[in-house]
């Protein structure tokens, strides 16, 4: 059974080898705040961090994550950054439906945090995996240069 | 039963601790009686013709005790009947009761209502109807509640009611200096008589704290960044199920027979059973297949791979779209059809103009694509299913389910849970009867339906596919004289009556019939088309294909006339005037009283010029740079856009900047009108640029979100800049707002492209059409 590590604590997941970790964490651990948006890689709701890198957990079978450290979106408001951008969408009410909005926080943190100061295009490019069908894209924007400005000062 | 589920799903328990049925009593003396009604029809007798609130399903009710519950710490629990699907309706309606009522926001808590229309009126959120027939509504019930609270105040002081007033969450004496907060009053205040209505002292407009102010944040904002939130994929019940159904792949068809061996030794499934199809029409009905239940969803998942079922595809299995297209050309290109709006002689009209177009458009099938698909949960305890699923119209899925399941209504009870995007697609509760079914067939345990993308897209109530031809005739100054419009599509009326062929008034009144051009000669022709899949509204629904249309050929006509583009919208527009609806024969304005909402062309015409304005319409742009504007009238508010596009030599398109513009009447919260026309202007981008469903052999060829492609971060313009034309004072009648930001866009886009680059997009969506320079 795959042991790793969810938010800083140790967990043995029960389900098969091959379930990607996306239906373990919502269905096993009832940690529901990552989401199903496509199942393929292609919309970016699932985002978690797998050793600080952002992944999609739809398509990590639990079996390539034993042994690492995952970050959901549930833990991601005690990272520094993570807090500034959850600020920065509260401040601007960046979400609509909301529901993309787990995985567009998990892909601008990780953004952030290897690009503390992005311009638009390195934005396009980190968060272009990620679909919002409420078109919250130029509030998704702001509000990275918002908590970019954040995490600098 | 310790069911995962927010705070907001449980109301009973919210508004228990104030004596309801003394009050409910009180409210039931007053005399007012729930209305109830059909948009559009002349009632029996001497009653009058009913319009908007009134008109709809189990109408309104503005009793605060149905609403409102004070506890005693002052916490005010504000229940919202309607679905937040992502317009933000969750703060905006109760930000409206709290205004009247006086409370501080910031000790106000949000409870959602469950499908419940008898006692809180209608719940159907769709048409854009929320603040536009629930505003007064919710005014009066702060305002009722607020005069409670002054009226218990006062007794406790034994001064009169009208020495007391509604500070921040407190009634104050002015005289003596004393105040009594809400939590205080709360218990004695709910002992009284509520109000009659005519006695409501509602508040002035400068008095408002949060009314038209924009500075109310989310109430699930929070929750939402942080994966708090609870959506309708996310309810977890002790013990729940999961499950998935493999559904016909072609409307209509059955299975004939399956396999479940190898699905059943997937380690975690449980149970292989049969939902039953529905004899056509479609209406909400599911569409019957095989479902697997398992312990969690990936194996559900395994499971349905691993079955084998044979099926028998059923006659639409002839459906193919590019054969479909060729015969809704064919149909629109011939005179006939129904003739729904027919002025002066527009035939002798086209002979005799100095100059005569015409053009021909096309809009694919879409889907809504909410990006949490349909998913519900149920389970079945003593005779009584309870669901909880994220859902539009929860009456619609309460009733639907009670039939299927033969139970009375008042044994089913529908949890709204946060919608994760809905855009019509889940006002059709099919996926809620599935997961009651399949409880059943589980002895009542508790399960959840999930519907993956691929279900998602394969089996949508899907935008129709329609094609657009208009001709029009001018003078010799280039003064419209004909205007002769063949609108062809398969009608959602096919889902209620599959053999329905022609467009109903509802959709007929997004644009096409009602058309407010100054033309004295007018024919709209409607073709007959039928409908071989489900088809269902989406955002804007008819004036999506109506507006791109009709707004793409205007600027076609001036560039062919050499005319400004706006300049001449405005000349065919013509002066501002009151136009009755019905007069343009659409006998549905949207549900609304033709009166209280005639088409106003000075407000059209007025957003026109605001957002060309604000666009600096006409500043001079480099070579491949463009603008383009359209507008548009529907649910009954004013749009208009101005997009400005870059083409580069490759062919390659951007958008450096937006600009719409919307007069909805009254803008209560002027930050969700932005939001909401912002992301209309990307999914007007997204459906223009990108959008398609095609269907071969009678199923869609689109699997996920590699085939039916959406706008991403790349795609966006590097600006939106949303104006709100203020409205005079807060009795102009409301408009909406979810969805008339939608029609202009691509019209706008195309018409911006023209101008860039002289290349005419008359087939939607654009993908590779645009040819390098
Ligand atoms: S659900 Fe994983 S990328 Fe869409
Ligand atoms: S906010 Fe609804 S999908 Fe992004």
């Amino acid at each position: 059974m795959p042991v790793l590590t969810i938010n800083g604590e140790q967990r043995e997941l029960q389900f098969a080898e091959d379930t990607p970790l996306l239906w373990a964490l919502r269905d096993e651990l009832a940690m529901t705040g990552t989401k199903f948006g496509c199942g393929m890689a292609m919309c970016g709701a699932c985002t978690v961090h797998v050793d600080g890198q952002p992944t999609r957990s739809c398509v990590t079978p639990i079996s390539a994550v034993a042994g690492k450290s995952v970050t959901t979106i549930e833990a991601i408001g005690e990272d520094a950054v993570g807090q500034q951008v959850q600020q920065a969408w509260n401040q601007l009410d960046v979400p609509q439906c909301g529901y993309c909005q787990s995985g567009q926080v998990m892909a601008a943190t990780a953004l952030l945090k290897s690009n503390p100061n992005p311009d638009d295009a390195a934005i396009n490019a980190a968060m272009s995996g990620n679909i919002c069908r409420c078109g919250t894209y130029n509030r998704i924007r702001d509000a990275i240069k918002l908590a970019a400005k954040a995490v600098q000062s | 039963m310790n069911a995962k589920t927010p705070k907001q799903m449980t109301p009973e328990v919210a508004i228990s601790n104030i004596s309801r049925r003394r009050l409910l009593q009180g409210f039931a003396l007053s005399g007012l009686v729930l209305a109830v009604g059909v948009p559009g029809v002349l009632l029996a007798g001497d009653e009058p013709e009913k319009f908007g609130r009134d008109a709809m399903p189990h109408g309104w009710t503005d009793d605060p005790l149905v609403f409102v519950a004070i506890m005693a710490d002052g916490t005010v629990k504000i229940v919202c009947h309607r679905a937040e699907m992502g317009q933000g309706v969750r703060t905006s309606l109760p930000m409206v009761v709290a205004d009247e009522l006086g409370a501080d926001w910031a000790q106000v808590e949000i409870v959602q209502a469950p499908g419940d229309e008898p006692k809180y009126g209608n719940q159907n959120t769709d048409g854009s109807r929320s603040m536009r027939h629930f505003f007064m509504p919710m005014r009066n019930v702060g305002a009722a509640a607020r005069m409670m609270l002054e009226a218990a105040a006062a007794a406790h002081w034994g001064v009169a009611v009208a020495e007391v007033k509604t500070g921040v969450h407190e009634v104050l004496h002015p005289q003596s200096g004393r105040s009594l907060g809400f939590g205080e009053l709360a218990e004695a205040a709910s002992k009284l008589e509520v109000p009659e209505r005519d006695q409501l002292q509602l508040k002035t407009a400068e008095q408002f704290r949060y009314i038209g102010k924009g500075k109310t944040h989310l109430v699930d904002g929070l929750d939402m960044v942080s994966g708090k939130a609870i959506y309708g994929i996310d309810v977890t019940l002790p013990d729940m199920l999961h499950a998935v159904v493999a559904r016909p792949p072609v409307l209509g068809g059955k299975v004939v027979d399956y396999d479940a061996t190898e699905a059943l030794k997937i380690p975690g499934v449980l149970k292989v059973v049969t939902i039953p199809g529905s004899p056509p029409p479609a209406y909400f009905n599911p569409l019957g297949g095989v479902a697997v239940i398992a312990t969690n969803t990936w194996a559900a998942l395994q499971g349905r791979k691993a079955l084998k079922i044979t099926w028998d595809h059923g006659e639409h299995a002839s459906y193919n779209s590019p054969q479909f297209r060729a015969e809704m050309e064919q149909a629109a290109r011939v005179k006939g059809g129904a003739v729904v709006r027919d002025e002066g002689d527009v035939y002798r009209a086209l002979e005799n103009a100095a100059q005569t177009f015409s053009a021909e458009y096309y809009l694919p099938h879409l889907s809504q694509a909410p990006m949490e698909p349909p998913v519900a949960t149920a389970r079945i305890v003593d005779g009584h299913c309870e669901l909880w699923a994220p859902v539009q119209d929860p009456q619609a899925g309460r009733d639907l389910v009670a039939r299927w399941l033969e139970l009375d209504a008042d044994k089913v009870t529908v949890n709204v849970t946060l919608l994760g995007g809905g855009f019509g697609r889940k006002s059709k509760p099919d996926y809620m009867v599935e997961a009651a079914w399949l409880s059943r067939s589980m002895d009542g345990q508790a399960v959840k339906v999930t519907w993956t993308r691929e279900d998602d897209l394969h089996h949508s109530y899907f935008h129709t596919v329609s094609v657009e031809r208009i001709e029009a005739g001018v003078d010799g100054d280039g003064k419209p004289v004909a205007w002769l419009h063949r609108t062809v599509a398969p009608t959602i009326l096919s889902t209620f009556d599959d053999s329905a062929l022609v467009k109903m008034p509802i959709e007929l009144g997004m644009g096409v019939v009602n058309v407010p051009f100054a033309i004295d000669n007018v024919r709209i022709e409607n073709p007959e088309a039928k409908a071989l899949t489900r088809i269902g509204w989406f955002r804007s629904v008819s004036n999506v294909p109506h507006a791109f249309a009709i707004q793409s050929f205007v600027s076609e006509m001036a560039a062919k006339l050499d005319r400004d583009a706006k300049d001449y919208l405005l000349e065919v527009i013509g002066p501002p005037r009151q136009l009755n609806p019905a007069k343009l024969l659409d006998s549905w304005n949207y549900g609304e009283s033709p009166e209280e909402y005639p088409i106003d062309t000075g407000r059209l015409r007025r957003v026109v010029e605001t957002v060309a304005d604000k666009a600096s319409w006409g500043k001079s742009l480099p070579a491949g740079r463009g603008q383009g504007i359209a507008a548009h009238y529907s649910f009954v508010s004013y749009t208009a856009a101005v997009v400005e596009v870059e083409v580069d030599e490759d062919g390659e398109l951007s958008i450096p900047r937006v600009d719409i513009a919307i007069d909805c009447g009254p803008a209560i919260n002027p930050e969700r009108i932005k939001s909401q026309l912002e992301g209309a202007v990307i999914m007007g981008i997204s459906l223009a640029m990108l959008g398609e469903i095609t269907f071969k052999d009678g199923a869609v060829e689109q699997n996920n979100f590699d085939g039916y492609q959406l706008s991403r971060m790349a795609d966006a313009p590097a600006e939106i800049h949303v104006h709100i034309v203020p409205a005079d004072d807060y009795d102009v009648p409301l408009g909406g707002v979810g969805e008339p930001g939608l029609p202009p866009i691509a019209p706008a886009l195309c018409n911006a492209i023209f101008a860039a680059t002289g290349q005419r997009i008359r087939a939607l969506p654009i993908a590779d059409q645009l040819e390098p320079a």
